[in-house]
């Protein structure tokens, strides 16, 4: 049997990273996320793989370093929190333009401004809704256990290079800072240069005798072709529902579903079990992935149940993706906590009662 | 003798390298981009590296430099190709890694990566056109525009006192321990341009003994509203004594 280690979020997915057979992350320090950088520095992956990794001036150059390593067909990654986040969006966007994979990683921490260090959600719009400018979507992943940190970083680096887009895994700062049970999956190699140019024609590899050279690039001045660009973008997002990604508990006889997502999730999950132990049949649904998000199964549940309870640690972002998806077929209620603020599960028990049940 | 006899394989004294494409050039007549192009690309063919060199372009008059260098390049953000470039590097050490940028892009929005890139030594080769003015977005004052030089954003000329000094980007660039070759050249006489094409041969060779920067002091005949002509005559009486044409750094190898 595997063997378990007990780590902290962050360092689960720095070392998830470095057995995915990552070559290379480029970050800059901020809380609550440092430690990515810090547990990558302290394992030399220069010895144990040949990964590089090193620290960038901002997260605007962190970003253009995952740009530039990108068109050579390597794994590499970035992390940040929030205000990091928004300097890199310029780069994303560029990224997603280039049809780039990378993996990002977001440990929310709340906002706006300089805002705190403790966790939060708030960046959920920005995560889905594209982030930078221009009509693009990330693929977005929202761990809930330092597992999934560990496992999101294997699958980020798959799905960037099955979609050629950047993958941002959207975690808060309480799965990026507990500690928590985590298995390993095996060290992967890493991939060869031969590989990439075999596996990766598109890269900028240097122009060879028996190819064109390979541009890269996200600009296209004439309107026409530019709309065809954006087309073909636009057909791969809407591929990316392949990949879709929900967990469903205990919704087959439930009248009140919650709609969680990350940490918020774990704390929901005890929330049913208190409600169902006050005889409130409840159930909970996991949108693992934020995008693509899973409207089909929210719209199914819909006309099942007496009402939906959504719960973000924000003011209310994801409650417009599911209002959208219930379409008024159900009451759909929210609460919600901001500013680093922690949401309990007795309290999200309380706003069932109130916002749906009543009485 | 007729023609025919003399245009003849064994008579060529100059030939257009392979290392560009047939594309037309998009740059302005008579803009030094076009020639610091060619340059670069000849010094490629020379060294027979186009199957180990990869390109970024800037954000800028030359953003289109992939259309025309006949090698695998990137476009990258304005200002942010020394990160581009470091990146691949990094991760393709056996590669020749080159940035082609304006004063702008280098000297404005990207000061960062161009400082942090050179301080930390990066085993590249930064090709800057410094033509003292934003060319692409229609001739605002750059980071370099000389003090009185008119630009759209400074229409009466530059104004030290409200809108700060032109930078000597690459005399400080110079200054950092990860630049091993820092020099500045123009392009506008043949003179000129022989010794600009053995310096960015110099930078190319020896990117990976520290970062490599090549100034080329330009013209931008449309944003400095001249012709051509006058605008070559204007920059060597105006801009040469700002920005002296010649080696800022050289290694202590390097014979002269
Ligand atoms: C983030 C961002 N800001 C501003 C611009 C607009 N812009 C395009 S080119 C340019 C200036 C380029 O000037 P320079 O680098 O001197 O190059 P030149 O055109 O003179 O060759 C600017 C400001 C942009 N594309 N992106
Ligand atoms: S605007 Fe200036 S720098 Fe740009 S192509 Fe024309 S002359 Fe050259």
């Amino acid at each position: 049997m595997k063997e378990y280690k007990l780590m902290k979020g962050n360092e689960a997915i720095a070392e998830a990273a470095i057995r995915a057979g990552a070559d290379g992350y480029f970050g800059y320090p901020i809380t609550p996320q440092s430690e990515v950088l810090e547990y990558l520095m302290a394992q030399k992956p220069h010895e144990r793989t040949g990964m590089v990794v090193l620290q960038a001036e901002s997260e605007i150059a962190a970003i253009n370093m995952v740009y530039g390593a990108a068109c050579t067909g390597k794994k590499v990654m970035t992390s940040s929190s929030s205000p990091g986040i928004s300097l890199k969006q310029e780069g994303i966007s560029y990224m997603a333009g280039s049809e780039l994979p990378c993996v990002i990683l977001n440990v929310i921490r709340g906002g706006p401004g300089l805002g705190t260090i403790q966790p939060s959600q708030g960046d959920y719009f920005q995560a889905v809704k594209g982030g930078g400018h221009g009509d693009y979507k990330l693929f977005v992943l929202a761990p809930s256990s330092v597992q999934e940190m560990a496992d999101f970083a294997k699958l980020g680096f798959e799905l960037a290079f099955k979609y050629r887009n950047p993958v941002l895994i959207l975690a808060d700062g309480i799965i990026g800072q507990m500690m928590e049970k985590v298995q390993f999956f095996d060290q992967q190699p890493r991939i060869t240069d031969e590989e990439i140019i075999k596996k990766y024609p598109w890269t900028t590899t240097g122009k060879t005798p028996n190819r064109e050279r390979n541009i890269i690039t996200s600009l296209y001045l004439e309107a026409i072709v530019e709309e065809q660009h954006n087309r073909k973008l636009q057909e791969k997002f809407k591929r990316m529902e392949e990949d879709l990604m929900f967990e469903k508990i205990e919704c087959d006889d439930a009248d009140y579903i919650l709609i969680a997502y990350g940490s918020v999730a774990r704390i929901c999950q005890k929330s049913m079990e208190l409600a169902r132990a006050n005889g409130i049949k409840a159930g909970l649904l996991r949108p693992i992935t934020l995008y693509p998000f899973p409207s089909k199964q929210i719209s199914g549940l819909a006309g099942k149940v007496k009402g939906i309870l959504t719960v973000e640690m924000n003011a209310g972002q994801m409650v417009e993706d599911v209002k959208l998806a219930v379409m008024g077929k159900t009451p759909v209620a929210f609460h919600g906590r901001m500013g680093g603020m922690i949401p309990s599960p007795e309290e999200i028990v309380s706003a069932l009662k109130n916002k749906l049940i009543g009485g | 003798m007729d023609i025919k006899d003399i245009i003849q394989e064994k008579n060529i004294v100059y030939k257009r390298t392979d290392h560009l494409t047939d594309k037309a050039l998009s740059f302005c007549p008579g803009c030094g981009h076009g020639t610091v192009h060619r340059l670069l690309m000849e010094v490629v063919e020379e060294m027979n590296i186009q199957s180990k060199t990869i390109g970024i372009a800037p954000v800028g008059c030359s953003v289109l430099a992939y259309e025309f260098m006949n090698v695998d390049m990137i476009q990258a953000a304005h200002g942010r190709a020394p990160a581009l470039a470091t990146g691949i590097k990094r991760l393709n050490p056996d590669k020749y890694v080159f940035t082609y940028q304006g004063d702008g892009d280098l000297a404005a929005i990207g000061t960062a990566e161009t400082i942090h890139a050179s301080n930390r030594g990066e085993k590249i080769t930064i090709i800057f056109i410094n033509n003292g003015i934003y060319g692409m977005t229609g001739g605002q004052m750059a980071p370099t525009t000389l003090i009185g030089m008119k630009a759209s954003t400074c229409p009466y000329g530059r104004d030290a006192e409200r809108m700060g000094n032109p930078l000597k980007i690459t005399e400080l660039v110079a200054q950092l321990p990860g630049t091993y070759f820092v020099t500045r050249q123009a392009v506008h006489t043949p003179n000129h341009v022989r010794k600009a094409k053995k310096a960015i041969r110099f930078a190319m060779e020896n990117q990976n003994n520290g970062l490599c920067f090549v100034e080329i002091v330009s013209n931008c005949p449309s944003g400095w509203k001249m012709t051509p002509n006058q605008s070559n005559t204007w920059m060597a009486e105006n801009m040469f004594p700002f920005y002296p044409l010649g080696d800022i750094k050289v290694p202590e190898k390097k014979v002269v």
